[in-house]
């Protein structure tokens, strides 16, 4: 085709004739792919999702495996909530739905829809400590810092429960929370001082 | 964890007609989720029930009437259950963690499966993970597994401690068919003994929903124990539990009640003993007979023969216990 000439009807077909079918490719290599995955990974299921954290309303979609304890952290980006074991044996996921002290790691978020969700970004009132936040620093209540904020969670409910009218209720109402570190006995004290003030 | 699909209802007619192989109830969620995450069990669909069934505890002329979807924290706080059938409380109290109480429903309680290392270790043999596979534990390690009703197929032992203050007090299991028939359980026929299908845990029929578990008025309020020996004080599971309860006149047994968790597949009635303390003095030395009785009929494996000895001093402690309360 020379210069200044008009674009021939042979030369339009062939053109746009190439071009769909170069745009055709990565569909098609798309949806093969996806065939092929699909074949040896099941299709993940997302579902529509409501739910509360630390009084923020989100909705969003999530794949129906995630636990609460993943939507935090990987949804939300609220990282406070610590993965320990993942298996409902540490207790360092400890978060509060509706008032109430409970593992996020065997939650699914799919069940916690419309529901109120308080984790350790939570509990403090802007740049003022939650109480139990403060007894941890001031008794030695961790080391490593790994278990303390379901240590803290845990605590709190504690002591809203009614369970610290001595040593070994308290350790008894606090043994679903492991501290490798072994601060369990500055955990005690800080529990003993929120209580008693 | 393979993808699933997730259906809440409302109402247990409605999940009776949405249930079918590949699809599971979840309630507390608490042991489904993490055998899902292990892929033991890989359901294409779950279906929420926690807002189909209730989880109300009702007194029922003097019986009491649990809710399938009872937390365990509600029933082990509930004021009519501290008063009347204080052995549940403290059965519940023995169990788990506060967080995975405040979780945990009744119901599932009783469906939640054995935690024998072997069933959570997919790369082992287990005929109750994999029918036919083998029982890695008889000859394995089975420091934790039964010692008495066992198969060569299976020694895994049931969890609970709910169950075995329920199977103390001969509750009965309330369940909602597929057919949409009610029926009742009796508590001791609801969980199996292995045999040569240790797949099947118990006898709910297939599809079948657990509605609630009824406890009947019993004499036992006053005079009652849960002994629970572990590894560690607390949030651990029982190398072996005792439920003791007794109905004293001054210090003559007119009756009693014994059964045991950490000893078999299902928990565990001591009949012959329970008999052998009717009509006698509770005196240590009648405990120390009674916990004899016991032990005689053991048959521990490789590795849980302490067993014996830790149950006789379990049953005396917790016979002496039910006296001082």
């Amino acid at each position: 085709m020379k210069k200044g000439e008009k674009l021939s009807r042979r030369f339009f077909l062939k053109t746009t004739g190439a071009l769909t079918l170069l745009a055709a490719i990565p569909a098609s290599l798309k949806s093969a792919y996806k065939q092929v995955k699909n074949f040896i990974v099941t299709e993940k299921k997302m579902a529509p999702l409501t739910v509360s954290v630390n009084k923020k309303a989100y909705a969003l979609d999530a794949d129906t495996r995630t636990t609460l304890l993943d939507l935090l952290r990987e949804n939300l980006s609220l990282t406070g909530t610590k993965k320990g074991c993942d298996h409902g044996q540490c207790g360092a996921c400890t978060v509060h739905v509706d008032g109430e002290r409970v593992l996020s790691c065997l939650t699914l978020s799919a069940m916690v829809g419309g529901k109120e969700v308080t984790t350790i970004e939570g509990i403090a009132n802007g740049d003022q400590l939650h109480p139990m936040q403060e007894a941890f620093i001031v008794c030695d209540g961790f080391q490593c810092g790994y278990c303390t904020p379901g240590q803290i969670m845990s605590a709190i409910a504690c002591v809203k429960e009614g369970h610290t009218n001595s040593v070994a209720e308290i350790k008894e109402h606090m043994s679903g929370n492991l501290c490798r570190c072994g601060a369990y006995n500055g955990i005690v004290e800080s529990i003993q001082k929120v209580a008693t003030t | 964890m393979k993808p699933f699909d997730l259906i809440k209802t409302t109402d247990p007619k409605h999940a009776l007609l949405q249930k079918k192989e590949q699809v599971q109830y979840i309630a507390g969620g608490t042991n489904l989720v993490d055998l899902m995450k292990k892929n033991i069990q890989v359901p294409d669909t779950l279906l929420d029930v926690t807002e189909a069934l209730g989880h109300r505890i009702d007194k029922q002329g003097k019986a009491v009437q649990i809710g399938a979807m009872a937390r365990n924290t509600t029933v082990a706080t509930d004021a009519m259950i501290l008063r009347d059938f204080p052995l549940i409380a403290k059965a519940v109290l023995a169990g788990a963690s506060p967080q995975i109480r405040n979780m945990a429903s009744t119901a599932g309680n009783l469906l939640q499966r054995t935690r024998c290392p072997y069933f959570y270790d997919v790369t082992t043999a287990c005929n109750k993970r994999k029918p036919g596979s083998g029982c890695s534990a008889y000859e394995g390690q089975n420091r934790m597994s039964a010692v008495v009703g066992y198969s060569t197929d299976c020694v895994a032992v049931h969890p609970s401690d709910l169950c075995v203050g329920l199977a103390a007090l001969d509750a009965e299991v309330h369940v909602f068919g597929k057919d949409q028939k009610k029926s009742v359980i009796p508590f001791e026929e609801f969980h199996r003994l292995p045999g040569n299908t240790p797949h099947l845990d118990n006898n709910l029929p297939e599809h079948a929903l657990i509605t609630s578990i009824e406890i009947p008025e019993n004499p036992f309020d006053k005079n009652c124990a849960y002994l629970k020996v572990r590894d560690r004080d607390s949030y651990s599971f029982a190398l072996v539990s005792v439920a003791a309860a007794l109905h004293l006149d001054g210090d003559r047994i007119i009756d009693a009640r014994l059964a045991s968790g950490g000893v078999a597949h299902k928990p565990w009635r001591w009949r012959d003993a329970e008999q052998f303390l009717r009509g006698k003095s509770a005196t240590a030395a009648t405990f120390g007979e009674a916990a004899r009785l016991i032990v005689g009929d053991l048959k521990p494996l490789t590795h849980n023969g302490f067993k014996i000895d830790m149950l006789k001093g379990a049953v005396e402690t917790a016979l002496g216990q039910c006296l001082h309360v």
